[in-house]
């Protein structure tokens, strides 16, 4: 059956017109990065908009997929992206904002069994902050492709994520002084 | 790496994201980006890859074809925007399972020729398309339908080049000689397809 049409994509794939790496089927880029990018949104923004940023994210990757070329790194691609959609997303939260006192976050899975207070100070830093300490400590990416992912120089995604841990940690320790929540 | 951020790096991501990843699909489809869906339907002949265009069904394929090189050629061919949506390919699984069952003797589905090539090869599974359930036909039949009479190899050729089998029915398509002849997805497929028809007896 196939082999005829499997001798016109193999002649795509060694002809002339297409040197660079056949983009993946998207079905293959959305099962290989749909951990990582999850993982990110679900430290950056939290667990009850992880999920609309996530969509939001593949969709805009998706409408950009057919046109893309000579992309050998998806991974800080779709990163770029969702980074671009957890800072809007901050932008407009803090816009719709209505300052009334601190309600507690409903506690998740997530985050029952690991360190709540670190989930919610990380969410607590500036954006661009906050991108850059989940990219470099959560996700372990060079800072290349944190830079990239912010779209600055590396030393200022350095600079961001050295800034954003040590104000992370002034927040715990002042928790800690604090005895408890 | 070993620092604080353990816990986070460690969260149970995996439920989470694949049922985020379906939404994405859904709304993909909604919104018109969805150019080809794939999906698994299972089947006495083995586990078929069957692959929808908006115009209709562009593909099927046995497993002896590695599913993910099928889709990767799918990619290539047709378009990157690949998505696995069982959903999208319902009414094409709910045909081929009455199928096999017994409980269907021709398929309503919309045909997407884009991986046939036109020309002869084109002509030759049109005709075969036509072919009833339950009789047979020789290849020098479909090379005279397809208007070259003496084209009998070229038409076994296109044959075996189908890429919708099943749906197109080449198991249809025997020699003139006798014998069943040759079969693109293996010759027991051929013989169990015919079998299932009622073409072949004993």
């Amino acid at each position: 059956m196939a082999p005829g049409v499997k001798a016109v994509s193999r002649r795509g794939r060694l002809g002339t017109f297409n040197q660079t790496m056949a983009l993946p089927p998207f079905a293959t880029f959305l099962e290989e990065h749909r951990v990582p990018v999850y993982r990110f949104l679900l430290a950056s923004v939290g667990p009850g908009d992880a999920d609309d940023c996530f969509q939001e994210t593949f969709l805009a990757a998706l409408r950009a997929y057919p046109k893309l070329r000579d992309e050998s790194n998806l991974r800080a691609w779709v990163l770029t992206i969702a980074t671009r959609k957890a800072i809007d997303h901050g932008r407009a939260r803090a816009r719709r904002a209505v300052p009334v006192r601190e309600l507690p976050e409903r506690p998740t899975n997530e985050e029952a069994d690991g360190d709540p207070e670190l989930w919610r100070a990380v969410r607590a830093l500036p954006e661009r902050q906050r991108a850059a300490v989940v990219h470099r400590y959560v996700l372990d990416l060079p800072y290349a492709d944190v830079a990239r992912a912010l779209g600055c120089s590396e030393e200022a995604a350095r600079a961001s994520a050295y800034e954003g841990r040590k104000k992370l940690r002034a927040m715990r320790e002042l928790e800690h002084l604090g005895g408890k929540r | 790496m070993t620092n604080e951020f353990g816990s986070m790096r460690r969260a149970d991501v995996e439920g989470a994201s694949r049922a985020a990843a379906e939404g994405v699909i859904d709304a993909a489809r909604r919104q018109g980006m969805e150019d080809v869906a794939v999906a698994t339907i299972g089947s006495p002949v083995g586990d078929l890859l069957v692959a929808g265009t908006r115009r209709g069904l562009v593909r099927v394929a046995y497993p002896d074809e590695r599913p993910d090189l099928v889709i990767e050629d799918l990619a290539e061919a047709l378009s990157p925007r690949v998505l696995e949506d069982p959903r999208a390919l319902d009414l094409v699984r709910r045909q081929l399972e009455e199928y096999f069952e017994g409980r269907r003797d021709r398929f309503e589905v919309r045909l997407d020729w884009a991986l046939a090539p036109s020309g002869f090869s084109r002509k030759v599974l049109e005709a075969t398309a036509r072919i009833p359930f339950g009789s047979v036909s020789t290849y020098g039949e479909m090379a005279k339908r397809a208007g070259s009479p003496r084209a009998a190899r070229a038409a076994g050729n296109a044959l075996h080049d189908n890429p919708i089998p099943i749906v197109v029915p080449c198991h249809r398509v025997i020699p003139s000689t006798g014998g069943i002849g040759k079969y693109g997805g293996s010759e027991w497929r051929k013989e169990f397809l015919l079998r299932l028809e009622g073409a072949l007896t004993g």
